[in-house]
């Protein structure tokens, strides 16, 4: 019941054809992505890929070059910030210094002209939410940095916005405090039911909050999709290299038919289907969906085999997890369980894989740069 | 390697007790006493300051004679008084134009690329490298009745206006030279200023105007109380642009002080007004402490 009437405060978000160019450099290009009502919707990439200039466009901090912009299906292109009526959490919190948390969380409310009274009550019906009511009398500078992102929040949410951005708010507080602030952000997005755009370069931060996850390279949208399908149906090199760890081989192509194969170091793999326009493959593996054998067994039907040497060996307590060189030079990540034989560093084993767990890609050089 | 260490420590072990007494004594003394490096400083101020003033004070009260008759005298002659209510209302004028002046260009300064602010800051520290006597002479070439100004007026088609030897001309001439002491402060402090917070009030409902009204003009209030108060102090004892530009009636006290000393060879009256008008500027400065020190206390929250 509560679901379907919160929902309703979230507003959907559309941003189309969007681009911002800076002299030569473009920013954005060409960036199209709708957002449901209510959805927590995350731009993730690394530095530099658009993905703040995105939430500036929104929140009407930047003009776009070209594109439109719709909130719950009114454009608000033309509009200026200050009657956008979105909520923004920053980074470095930009709560005002000169105010106490009470003031800062009701500064909103006084500029939409509220009387006291009602003021008063949303205040610290926000800073409940946030659990900062006992510190309203505080200044900003008396606070931690996770009690000031906390009161930047509530800040942003007492004016009751239907939607919210949030700018890589957690990426200035230690990993403990973040991952407790990501599991209370997560609470108050399900408790408000408010549109939730969400900046990060952290993949695993996009992986815990998200419905889904819009990943930007380079001033465009590379996949958007939940973080299971980003995960197991990546369509770029580059969106499966930011989200998990991965392993990906490259060797001569051969196609027949419709399969690939690789031929690596003189051994040869079955790649799977083929690729579109004749572009260079990549084999792209997941660490949990390798094995490892001993030379001496055969590998199952369906199996794909690469001979290597075991460069790393470490034990998680959940299992192990290994790297292996292959005889090409390139190293594979192995996840094993804890059934599986342990093997040590300097075995030489067999790098072992179903067919059907790999994925081919386009080989794209972008990817690497970008992953150090 | 582990026998030299060995040693070493050996030695320091037995070096120790003796060293107690003196080594390392000696090598904490400046440590100890970090007040020690103000020693140069203290030394020239006492020197040429507090000696000084030391003996105006006194003298005011004992020549010619001991007593109080030169502070009766100081108030007890009209022009005295009126002379250091002018003094005072000359130096609030100044005050008010550098604050005008120098906040756009402040902000400007913060506002700007790296390249166009150092430009900015040599337009700022240029008039610093010119004497204040030829900087004056610029002026009095300005302001005079057939200078630059009145003739570009008189070209407009207006009556000339008097600008030298007048209390506009002095107040003109002095904003220019202090203007300086009112930018450098207020850059410093504007520098500091979070522009995203003003981002911050606009999405939060806050047109442009307000959002500086209510966020980034409080905050850059203790730059404008430190430039201002610099100012201030500064055009109390202003004495070679007031005397270039100003006439009769733009008088300073420190145009009277110097034809008491210098002219009439009267150091007591001389120094009972320097000791008037530091008194007169310690109230005033006492008057506003508590003003500003709020101010300061909620900016530097941040």
């Amino acid at each position: 019941m509560s679901a379907s009437n919160t929902r309703e405060r979230g507003a959907a978000i559309d941003i189309m054809g969007a681009t911002k160019r800076y002299g030569n450099f473009t920013a954005l290009d060409d960036v199209s992505l709708h957002i449901e009502p209510g959805e927590f919707m995350t731009l993730l990439g690394p530095s530099g890929s658009g993905k703040t200039t995105t939430l500036n466009v929104v929140a009407g901090f930047t003009d776009l070059t070209s594109g439109d912009l719709a909130v719950g299906g009114k454009s608000i292109v033309a509009l200026p910030a200050h009657k956008r009526n979105i909520g923004v959490v920053f980074q470095h919190y930009a709560l005002f210094p000169h105010m106490t948390v009470g003031k800062n969380v009701a500064y909103p409310l006084t500029l939409r002209g509220m009387d006291k009274q009602a003021r008063d009550r949303l205040v610290v019906r926000a800073l409940d939410m946030v659990k900062m009511a006992d510190f309203a009398h505080r200044y900003p500078s008396e606070l931690s940095g996770g009690q000031q992102q906390r009161v930047a929040l509530a800040r942003a949410i007492v004016f009751d916005p239907p939607l919210l951005l949030m700018d890589e708010p957690l990426g200035a507080l230690d990993k403990k405090l973040r991952e407790w602030l990501q599991l209370e952000i997560k609470r108050i997005h399900r408790e408000l039911g408010t549109t939730f755009v969400y900046v990060t370069h952290d993949q695993e931060e996009a992986l815990v909050l998200s419905d889904r996850i819009a990943v930007f390279n380079q001033g465009r949208i590379e996949q958007v999709g939940t973080g299971r399908q980003l995960y197991d149906e990546p369509t770029t090199l580059f969106v499966a290299k930011f989200i998990g760890e991965s392993t990906s081989l490259r060797g001569a192509a051969q196609t027949s038919g419709n399969e690939t194969s690789l031929t690596i170091a003189g051994q040869k793999i079955v790649a799977g289907g083929k690729l579109a326009g004749g572009r260079k493959p990549v084999v792209l593996l997941r660490p949990e969906k390798l094995s490892l054998a001993g030379t001496n067994t055969p590998p199952a039907s369906g199996q794909n085999s690469l001979t290597g040497e075991v460069s790393e060996a470490i034990y998680l307590g959940s299992g192990s997890k290994y790297q292996v060189t292959l005889r090409d030079g390139s190293v594979a990540i192995v996840r094993s369980s804890l059934e599986a034989t342990p093997f040590s560093i300097g075995d030489t084993v067999d790098l072992r894989w179903s067919v059907v767990d790999a994925k081919l890609l386009a080989d794209d050089d972008r990817a690497d740069m970008t992953m150090t | 390697m582990s026998r030299t260490s060995h040693t070493l420590s050996a030695g320091g072990e037995n070096a120790r007790p003796a060293g107690t007494v003196q080594g390392p004594q000696r090598r904490l003394r400046l440590a100890a006493y970090p007040s020690l490096l103000a020693m140069p400083a203290l030394l020239l101020l006492i020197a040429a300051m507090g000696y000084p003033l030391l003996t105006v004070t006194l003298r005011s009260f004992s020549d010619p004679a001991w007593g109080l008759q030169n502070y009766v005298w100081f108030f007890s002659t009209p022009v005295n008084v009126t002379v250091l209510w002018r003094t005072f209302s000359i130096a609030a004028w100044v005050t008010i134009v550098c604050v005008i002046a120098a906040y756009p260009y402040a902000y400007l300064m913060t506002a700007v690329g790296p390249r166009l602010r150092l430009v900015l800051i040599l337009c700022v520290l240029v008039p610093f490298w010119v004497s204040g006597v030829v900087r004056t002479l610029a002026w009095v070439i300005l302001l005079q009745d057939s200078g630059i100004i009145n003739s570009v007026i008189r070209l407009l088609g207006f009556d000339g206006v008097k600008l030298i030897r007048t209390q506009t001309g002095v107040v003109i001439g002095m904003a220019q030279v202090l203007l300086p002491f009112m930018i450098l402060p207020l850059y410093s402090v504007m520098r500091g200023i979070d522009l995203r917070l003003v981002q911050a009030a606009r999405s939060l409902g806050a047109r442009q105007a307000r959002a500086f009204l209510q966020i980034y003009l409080p905050l850059s209030l203790p730059g404008v109380f430190a430039g201002a108060i610099i100012v201030f102090i500064l055009s109390l004892g202003f004495y070679i642009t007031p005397a270039l530009l100003g006439g009769p009636r733009s008088t300073m006290l420190s145009t009277l002080v110097q034809s008491q000393v210098l002219s009439l060879l009267n150091w007591g009256r001389g120094g009972a007004m320097g000791v008037v008008l530091l008194v007169a500027t310690f109230v005033l400065l006492a008057l506003a402490a508590p003003l500003m020190r709020q101010r300061h206390k909620q900016a530097s929250r941040s």
